[in-house]
């Protein structure tokens, strides 16, 4: 960490800690110029790769949510204060929470709209919900590791994120009663994507999935069911690079 | 003398030895492979910065002789276990190096902690050196038996107990040492023997086995670790042998549903599974089987179901058996017989018999055959007989992702193999390979372009024609088949494609219109790729391309290593930006491995020496001595490395040729060192430097030797069993090893004879030397391949003699 970071960073604890102190109910206050800045670093860092954002950049309502939600109280005490660096970070469990660059592209890319409904596979810190929270009407999330889901589940509910519902369980099967859904994320890894969470997405929704390592994004997946029925996936670079050396794109 | 006097300088020197390849065993559970050559650059450390201590601080332990030998192996057994059970302790974490360089800090510390017990085993070893200089000979064959014997007897002692117990005994064996060395001291003799005895069987039996279990401290983002994170999820089996850890879990509340490559077309929910994990992450599934093909249709919608749309009723050889998925896909599919090949013999007693039942007997069945061998060996005898071979997904998609296994020999993806294997299908017949897809992609074009070679190397003139290549969302199946494609089977292959919304990214016959509909790309790039391939750009394409796909050989077998120099500055450019999954880090973590040796080994081995070149008597280090010192290091250390990589073909699995080569180049170039004078004075008429120049003339002949006929001895004798193999391996080993023994003693004789203070240096020198060279070999291995490294170092040896010579020269006119 650069000396100018780790004095911000330190400044930024011992803020917070004054400012738990003094009031314990505006968190969102805290480590503003941070949380400012990691908005830039997103921006600059959408502007290389446009085609993970489809041309448009990211949408400034996505970015917005992200300035607003304290993403220091979601992570683990002894990562605090590297929340705000452009990078994942270790949560416990094998689990991380996403870089923030990728949190944006997942949001950005599943579209969500004030009155949609998004279900999410994979709570972890419960970050990704409270992102998509000022979004959506709604955002159910499943978390399979009981610990994780539950101290999810209470940060969000202190930190008054009332649309978002926690579950503990097997994401497998999706949230039937509640199905249909306007978008999905699914940030735990696996093998094939379950049959049941392409079922729930509604017609003209966008599912997103995270593909690679724990601490490496190789690329987003972006399911989409047409009007139709009909599903396209594609496969999008968070990056801009060309494999080719001396080729057309340099 | 007695030998009983020499009996502990043979166990430590067993002891030491074991433990260097017992914890790569260990190292494989909790990290990754990529540590196998940092251990072995760890032992050398030890062994140099010990020779430098000894030749430092000789004479008072020498005269205390007993009590410093006794004091040494049971520190030796002390920090055998103390230094392994900290740094499995230390919060390392090789996937977060891209955003956290931090890290490096904590392999450099664990480096620093895993060096003591050969700090310590190695000075038992110089002091009894020191001790008994009249006996050189034979306080050379203990060390060196002793070593030969703990080199292949870890491997005996890991077939029966776990890897976490096997540290114990090996801790034992070194109080058992200093227990034994006890006898020589003049007081407390009984007391010092009986509690150190007491203290190798306390370590032996009653240590507890949390103190050095692999388990608890197994990286979290080993797909065990997550496994085991779900409720309920709980561990039924577990089985350890040299050839890896295998775990069996099962997750009653979350079912695993491994099914790579699975369609978004399919909506069957595969049955309940079994996961196995070996080391703790490439996953197999046992799957339930009642008997009914229906209930696992889901398979059919695996891109690995291609080949199944060509072939009826084909005769299928599996290689890598693993929990039976790809033997289930071919039942389904009405196979007429099924060979499945499985390299573990302990993956095959779980699947045939301790859970026949779960796996519904899959590997009982009249038409199904399970084979006990590996797959190279096994394909190299098996006869033109196969319509279909399947190569399923084996490895960890984690660690595919984050290319920790890039340092990884594998002889199963050459040209070399893929024409083995074309060899033993019939006319008709398609080897079938699947892999994750990566984007952009790596390892797929590196698999086409190794496929196009292996078709041009066996004459076909349009490998096109002989190549399919589809993708779902995250595998690629590749197809290579013995005869072109018909326009039937392409169709067919359209026909699956659609059905499963899988990608056509080659197959004869396809146009830019047909790519990229389904999972789409921002650039068909393996289409782009396979086209550029097979067409005149093939040179121009492979150089461009920023990762390396040049097709893996026999003397390159590094399949996982994309890693270009060239490329990063970009890659590290963009890794904060999104591009982490692009870097490949076993390869820099193995450059990071150097520097810190570099760093280190000059630091405990030469920097006592220039700070003590005083009392060591003035002298200023030759730099010609020091030079051929250096060589002979880097020259034994390269050929000792490449032949390890070589040998992982040949034995099987990496642990075998590491105990194997290890062992064979101690004791045969202990023995060459033993007979270095006789040899001087039969050849060299008594001029030491004419007897190296003759010795390192007949490395060069053997080396060259077997760089020419190494390959087509490997191919003959692959199919033999086991034993016979290692015998083959230590006789093959022997007449290069015993010459490679001499130029170090006849050097050191020759040096000592002009000037006594440098020896000190030399051994210092030549320390520092196989430190790097262990790391180095491993890299530039990577690069210039197995004939690569071995040619250098013979350059190193030939080069060697002229060193000395021209010191001689320079001394006599002092």
């Amino acid at each position: 960490m650069r000396p100018l970071a780790q004095c911000q960073a330190l400044m930024a604890v011992v803020l917070a800690s004054a400012a738990a102190v003094v009031s314990t109910s505006a968190p969102a206050q805290d480590r503003l110029g941070e949380r400012a800045a990691m908005i830039e670093t997103i921006k600059l860092h959408a502007r290389s790769a446009p085609s993970a954002v489809e041309g448009q950049g990211v949408d400034p309502a996505v970015l917005e949510a992200m300035g607003r939600v304290p993403r220091h109280l979601f992570v683990p005490e002894e990562q605090r204060g590297a929340a705000y660096q452009d990078r994942p970070l270790p949560i416990g469990y094998g689990q991380t929470i996403s870089q923030p660059f990728i949190v944006a592209l997942m949001t950005d890319l599943i579209n969500v709209g004030p009155g949609d409904a998004v279900l999410e596979i994979g709570t972890g810190s419960g970050y990704q919900a409270a992102v998509l929270s000022p979004l959506a009407a709604k955002v159910y999330s499943i978390e399979i590791i009981p610990e994780l889901g539950e101290r999810a589940a209470a940060r969000l509910a202190e930190l008054r994120f009332d649309n978002v519902e926690v579950r503990v369980g097997d994401g497998y099967y999706g949230w039937p009663a509640l199905a249909p859904f306007d978008g999905i994320v699914v940030t735990a890894a696996a093998s094939h994507i379950p049959p049941p969470l392409v079922e729930q997405l509604a017609k003209g929704g966008r599912m997103v999935v995270p593909v690679g390592g724990p601490f490496a994004t190789q690329f987003l997946m972006l399911v989409e069911k047409r009007r139709d029925g009909s599903i396209t996936t594609r496969q999008l670079l968070p990056v801009a690079f060309v494999p080719l050396r001396g080729g057309r794109a340099q | 003398m007695r030998a009983g006097r020499l009996l502990p300088v043979g166990l430590i020197s067993a002891a030491t030895l074991a433990h260097e390849v017992l914890l790569m065993r260990l190292f494989s559970i909790i990290q990754w492979h990529q540590f196998a050559y940092m251990i072995i650059s760890i032992a050398l450390l030890g062994f140099g910065a010990s020779g430098t201590f000894v030749a430092l601080a000789r004479r008072p332990l020498v005269k205390r002789y007993p009590a410093a030998f006794t004091a040494s192996a049971a520190l030796f057994g002390i920090t055998a276990v103390a230094s392994f059970a900290g740094a499995e302790r230390l919060p390392f974490n090789a996937l977060e190096v891209v955003w956290n360089p931090g890290q490096l800090g904590w392999l450099a510390a664990s480096y620093a902690l895993l060096v003591l017990p050969f700090f310590f085993g190695a000075t038992c070893i110089g002091l009894a050196f020191s001790r008994h200089p009249g006996q050189i000979g034979r306080v050379y064959a203990f060390d060196l038996v002793g070593a030969g014997v703990g080199a292949l007897g870890i491997v005996g002692l890991l077939f029966l107990v776990f890897p976490a117990a096997a540290l114990r005994f090996v801790a034992a064996l070194g109080f058992a040492a200093a227990a034994l060395a006890t006898t020589g001291m003049a007081r407390h003799r009984r007391l010092a023997a009986g509690s150190l005895g007491l203290a190798a069987a306390v370590i032996a039996v009653w240590l507890p086995p949390s103190f050095t279990a692999t388990g608890p401290h197994m990286s979290q983002y080993k797909g065990l670790s997550m496994a085991l994170d779900v409720p309920n999820a709980r561990v039924v089996e577990e089985r350890s042998s040299p050839l890896g850890l295998l775990t069996v879990v099962e997750s009653p509340s979350v079912p695993f549903r491994y099914a790579p490559g699975l369609s978004l077309a399919n909506t069957q929910e595969p049955p309940t599974q079994l996961a196995v994990f070996s080391d703790g992450d490439s996953v197999t599934a046992m799957t339930a089987y009642s008997g009914d093909p229906a209930t696992v249709a889901y398979l059919d919608r695996t891109t690995a179901a291609l080949p199944y749309r060509i072939l009826a009723r084909p005769r299928v050889l599996v290689l890598g058996a693993g929990g039976g998925e790809q033997v289930l896909l071919a039942l389904r599919s009405g196979a007429d017989l099924v060979d499945a090949v499985e390299v573990n013999p302990q993956m095959i007693d779980l699947a045939r018999n301790r859970f026949a039942n779960f796996v519904g007997g899959i590997f009982s069945r009249p038409n199904v055959h399970l084979h006990l061998a590996e797959a190279r060996a096994f394909a190299a005898t098996a006869g033109e007989r196969y319509d279909l071979i399947q190569m399923p997904l084996l490895d960890s998609f984690s660690a595919a992702a984050a290319g920790v296994q890039s340092m990884h020999e594998n002889y199963t993806y050459t040209v070399e193999a893929l024409r083995d294997y074309l060899a033993v299908l019939k006319p008709d017949g398609v080897v079938a390979i699947t892999r994750w897809l990566r984007v952009p992609p790596r390892d797929i074009l590196k698999l086409f372009a190794t496929a196009t070679e292996a078709l041009e190397a066996d004459g076909v003139a349009q490998p096109g024609r002989h190549l399919a290549l589809i993708r779902s969302w995250n595998t690629v199946t590749l197809l290579v088949a013995k005869s072109p494609f018909t326009g039937e089977d392409v169709a067919a292959i359209r026909g699956f494609a659609d059905e499963n919304f899988f990608d056509i990214s080659w197959a004869p016959g396809i146009s830019a219109s047909d790519v990229n509909r389904y999972n789409q790309l921002d650039r068909e790039y393996l289409y782009e790729g396979a086209l550029a391939l097979l067409g005149p750009e093939r040179a121009d394409f492979t150089e461009r391309y920023k990762f390396d796909i040049a097709p893996a050989t026999d003397n390159r077998p590094y399949f996982f290593d994309f890693f270009r120099w060239r490329a990063l500055p970009e890659l590290l450019t963009l890794r904060t930006q999104g591009g982490a999954a692009m870097l490949d880090w076993g390869y820099l973590i193995l450059v990071t491995t150097l520097v810190q040796a570099v760093i280190l080994s000059a630091v405990l081995i030469l920097l006592p020496l220039w700070l003590r070149r005083r009392a060591l008597g003035r002298a200023i280090p030759r730099l010609r001595f020091g030079l051929y010192f250096l060589a002979l290091g880097l020259a034994f250390l390269f050929i000792e490395i490449a032949f390890i990589q070589r040998f992982v073909l040949f034995l099987g699995h990496p642990l075998y040729a590491v105990a194997v080569v290890l062992a064979g180049f101690l004791a045969f170039a202990g023995l060459g060192s033993a007979l270095a004078a006789r040899w001087v004075a039969a050849v060299g008429c008594g001029s030491a430097v004419r007897g190296i120049t003759l010795a390192v003339v007949v490395i060069a002949f053997l080396a060259g030797t077997y760089l020419l006929a190494l390959p087509s001895i490997f191919e003959r004798l692959l199919a033999l069993p086991d034993a016979a193999k290692i015998a083959i391996a230590l006789l093959l080993i022997a007449p290069l090893a015993v010459f490679m023994g001499m130029p170090f003693p006849l050097g050191l004789g020759h040096v000592g004879a002009r000037s006594e203070e440098f020896l000190p240096w030399a051994w210092g020198i030549n320390g520092c030397a196989s430190v790097l060279s262990a790391i180095l070999a491993a890299l530039l291995a990577m690069h210039i391949g197995f004939t690569g490294v071995v040619t250098m170092a013979v350059i190193l040896y030939l080069a060697a003699p002229a060193l000395l010579a021209g010191s001689r020269d320079h001394v006599a006119t002092r």
